[in-house]
């Protein structure tokens, strides 16, 4: 390979004329404009109704009860766990403390002798609040509707929003139903207290 | 494995400490129920039937069925009794001698009703106190709820 041969006094001379260019080009800083500082209020001030807001806070960060009573629960957990992800419905936060829930998804067989104990908690959770049927047992009792130790569905314990019917419901139609009761929260009025 | 003791073996073995009335089957001994008390006591400390595995009843309308099922697992052996009784009688508790019969005969009494005797906290345990019945018995009726009305 051949090498260009350059004389020493050629290399000072193509320095000063690059260094040269770039000081003719560069008479003036770039700017560097801020009309971003007041982008946040611009994009931050809207106008709308305190339902419409209040509702949309609520409707979207549905905080579950930990409080499952039979089968009907399993479905449940596959549709929090990432496969179906409830968490893109702000409700992966499961609350050990029903002070902390706004809802009581009702999955599965309710006996007798824990009805005291649900409705202890759904007494226990703040208001707004809101309750799910999952599944026949909640809805009606299920098979062992008349049975001596089953209470004929959650509702003669606790008023209930949606019911969802299978036995168990798949996690997709556990979401169809939660996706409802959002309808039906968007709905909802302060000036109208449930 | 655990394997089932030679029922005819141990039924010679009952024979000569308890007399007659032992039936050996191919995987139970029926035997008398005035005697299970005393055939326990002995299953547990000349035998060496350390573990209580169970104990469950049958109801067969005109006479109840108690089913026992002890394991020794230092001989890796079962064995189990069959006892017959009638209605309104009572067995002897086994809960001072195996604490696992405690909540299982509590069971039975809250499902059946059968009354066992020297039993230490005799009451219901999956039902709640003041239910009427015994859901279990063939000839119970009562329902909590009835959803035709
Ligand atoms: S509806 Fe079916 S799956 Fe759900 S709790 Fe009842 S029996 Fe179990």
């Amino acid at each position: 390979m051949e090498i260009e041969s350059i004389s020493s006094a050629e290399i000072e001379h193509r320095e000063s004329d690059g260094i040269e260019v770039l000081r003719i080009a560069s008479q003036h800083p770039i700017p560097d404009p801020d009309d971003w500082l007041d982008e946040n209020i611009k994009r931050n001030v809207i106008f709308t109704t305190v339902d419409a807001a209040l509702n949309w806070a609520r409707k979207t960060s549905l905080w579950p009860v930990t409080a499952f009573t039979a089968c009907c629960t399993f479905e449940f957990i596959g549709a929090s766990s990432s496969r179906f992800d409830i968490a893109r419905f702000g409700m992966e936060v499961l609350r050990a403390s029903p002070r902390q829930a706004d809802l009581l998804v009702c999955a599965g067989t309710l006996t007798w002798k824990m009805a005291p104990q649900i409705k202890r908690l759904y007494d226990q959770m703040a208001e707004p609040k809101w309750t799910i049927a999952m599944g026949a047992c909640a809805i009606s009792g299920g098979i062992f509707h008349d049975s001596y130790s089953v209470v004929p569905g959650y509702n003669h314990i606790v008023p209930i929003d949606v019911y969802i019917p299978g036995c168990p419901p798949r996690p997709e139609t556990l979401l169809a139903g939660i996706e409802k009761l959002r309808r039906k929260i968007e709905k909802e009025s302060i000036s109208k207290p449930r | 494995m655990t394997t089932a003791v030679d029922y005819n073996d141990l039924v010679a073995l009952l024979q000569k400490q308890f007399g007659k009335g032992f039936t050996p089957a191919t995987d139970y001994v029926e035997m008398p129920a005035a005697l299970i008390a005393q055939v326990a006591e002995y299953m547990k400390n000349t035998l060496r039937f350390d573990f209580f595995d169970m104990v469950t009843a049958v109801d067969y309308s005109d006479h109840f069925e108690i089913v026992y099922r002890l394991q020794s697992i230092q001989n890796n052996s079962l064995a189990s009794f069959k006892i017959k009784c009638s209605k309104n009688t009572s067995v002897p508790s086994l809960a001072n001698l195996w604490l696992g019969a405690n909540f299982q005969e509590r069971e039975i009494y809250d499902l059946f009703g059968i009354e066992f005797t020297g039993h230490p906290n005799l009451k219901r345990i999956v039902l709640w106190d003041g239910f009427e019945g015994h859901p279990l018995c063939k000839d119970f009726k009562g329902k909590v709820y009835d959803t035709a009305n």
